[in-house]
């Protein structure tokens, strides 16, 4: 059994590294403190997942680790360099709430769209395409433009687009918020199964308890005003997650922490 | 397409009832002018009859409109100075040469606006200016200027008819190169690409549905500008001529085929816009 990284004797790895992390907008109402002194380390194999009410700063936190947002204080690195020099070495892929493919490239011109302006070579390119197709289960629809996919399967392109480069870090900000619930199960499902697969280090954002517990290792709850980590739960449950786990009472024990802490950062705020 | 037949053909036939109604009007003082010099009394239908067929009406009824039509097209060989489709030629040549050149120049300033702050900040108050002054003023200008530097003929034209034309070009690609939402420039950011590849494979192709609305309207104004500019040239040739050699000989039903003619070339190039438009956004599963 690996279940347990710290236990095994493997050594971890810290891949996302946050201390003291602040960051403030100004705005004409006056200064936002979208983050303050947000400290977090996330290991590699990690699948981390963000939960608050809006305004808590998750998704600015993963932009942080992106390199989209610009923190006004504290110090973060991502693979041990600042996030800029991370986004230039490719070091991530970053799943959109929206799918955002290009409505004029058919679905594996749209996943190849990264490798090309990363210049990977022609042949390689192909192969990648029709490799990261079959991992999300789009295979045969390559020749298929965007409006010919239903929501889920274009929001599973957009992940295959996310995983065509070899990026270690996968950043999710709300992927699947815009699908119904049907789907939306069916691709956590496949989500941890690729993240299984590929042991790759995962963040993601997300507004639904249910979720954040079913996939992550850690729950990270976050709440509002101004935005901070309130609670980190490690999850006890084990890495293979049948859908049905969702009913077991461990499952429904850590939801209820999570909500616990959900509603303590709310009473804070009153 | 069926559906619309019908509601077009009654505007249609609504217009000849009351461009036909009209010439009886404006060209019934003439008829009854000419009728007391000779002496006789003019009933209804000789009436109308007259102010149908008059050499100088002061509007000519649609029939006789046709026929000068077709006798100045289909009668006459192209290269005739009398035929209309050699004036034509003169005056879409100049309209194509001024539309390609405001393209170009138009998408060229909407590039630099969209991509240079400096360009953003002073350049959108000229091309705004540039349009507020009337054509009819700087056109002579520009045809003496260039004349005085030895250019003439075409070129002068076509300028003209770019000064007209880059203007819509201008305003749409702004537009069109701005509409890529702030996710998909950030996505753009994640990937690390290039100021060059994000305007190639985002920004341009985003623009497209703004590019071909734009050309549409610039093609009508690059055709008005290619006969603005053949008015002050002494009128040799071109629809521009036609028309002021119209006015100055009374030449009523010359000046409406000329119009006529002016009319159907932008329709036909309109349209020819219109259907590239469609082909190439279907291609790109960009259709509205």
């Amino acid at each position: 059994m690996s279940l347990d990284r710290g236990d095994t004797g493997v050594t971890t790895e810290t891949v996302i590294s946050a201390k003291g992390l602040n960051l403030t907008f100004q705005t004409n109402d006056g200064p936002v403190h979208a983050l303050r002194d947000v400290d977090l380390d996330i290991q590699k194999g990690d699948f981390v997942s963000f939960i608050g009410p809006s305004g808590c700063g998750k998704t600015t936190f993963l932009r942080c680790m992106a390199d989209l947002e610009t923190p006004t204080g504290g110090a973060i690195t991502v693979n041990g360099v600042s996030p800029e020099e991370a986004r230039r070495s490719r070091a991530y892929g970053y799943v959109f709430q929206a799918a955002g493919l290009y409505p004029w490239r058919t679905i594996g011109r749209n996943v190849s769209l990264p490798l090309e302006i990363m210049g990977y070579p022609k042949s390689d390119i192909a192969e990648r395409v029709e490799r990261v197709l079959e991992l999300v289960d789009l295979a045969g629809f390559e020749k298929k433009f965007p409006w010919q996919l239903s929501g889920g399967m274009q929001q599973r392109a957009s992940i295959a687009r996310a995983l065509a480069f070899d990026a270690d870090i996968l950043l999710m900000d709300e992927p699947f918020g815009a699908l119904d619930e049907i789907v939306r199960d069916h691709l956590n499902e496949q989500l941890l199964q690729l993240w299984d697969r590929t042991n790759k280090t995962i963040a993601f954002v997300t507004h639904s308890i249910p979720e954040a517990v079913y996939l992550s290792t850690r729950i990270v709850v976050m709440s509002p005003r101004p935005g901070r980590i309130t609670d980190v739960i490690e999850s006890t449950l084990p890495r293979e997650r049948p859908l049905d786990i969702r009913d077991t009472p461990e499952f429904l024990e850590i939801a209820h922490r999570v909500r616990e802490g959900l509603r303590a950062g709310h009473a804070y705020d009153d | 397409m069926r559906k619309s037949v019908l509601p077009v053909l009654t505007v249609v036939a609504a217009i000849f009832v009351i461009w036909y109604a009209a010439a009886v009007w404006l060209n019934a003082a003439w008829a009854y002018d000419r009728a007391a010099r000779a002496g006789v009394e003019l009933s209804f239908s000789e009436l109308v009859a007259d102010t149908w067929s008059q050499d100088k009406p002061k509007l000519p009824a649609p029939h006789q409109v046709a026929v000068e039509l077709w006798d100045t097209t289909v009668d006459k060989k192209i290269t005739s100075k009398r035929s209309l489709v050699y004036h034509s030629w003169v005056t879409l040549s100049a309209t194509l040469l001024g539309f390609a050149l405001g393209t170009v120049l138009g998408i060229g300033l909407a590039i630099g606006i969209v991509y240079n702050r400096v360009m953003d900040m002073s350049v959108m108050p000229w091309v705004i200016a540039s349009q507020t002054i009337p054509i009819l003023a700087i056109a002579p200008m520009i045809i003496v200027v260039l004349n005085a530097v030895g250019i003439s003929g075409l070129l002068p034209k076509a300028i003209i008819s770019m000064y007209l034309s880059f203007f819509p070009v201008v305003v749409g690609m702004v537009k069109g190169l701005r509409s890529p939402g702030v996710m998909q420039l950030d996505q753009m950011k994640t990937w690390n690409a290039s100021a060059n590849q994000t305007f190639w494979k985002l920004r341009l192709p985003s623009s497209m549905p703004y590019l071909f609305t734009s050309m549409k309207v610039a093609m009508a104004a690059s055709l008005v500008g290619a006969i603005v500019g053949e008015l002050p040239t002494g009128a040799v040739a071109g629809l521009g001529a036609r028309l002021l050699a119209g006015s100055y000989y009374g030449q009523t039903i010359q000046i409406w085929s000329a119009l006529l003619m002016a009319a159907a070339l932008a329709a036909v190039m309109v349209a020819l816009i219109g259907a590239i438009q469609r082909v190439t956004l279907k291609r790109m599963g960009m259709a509205e």
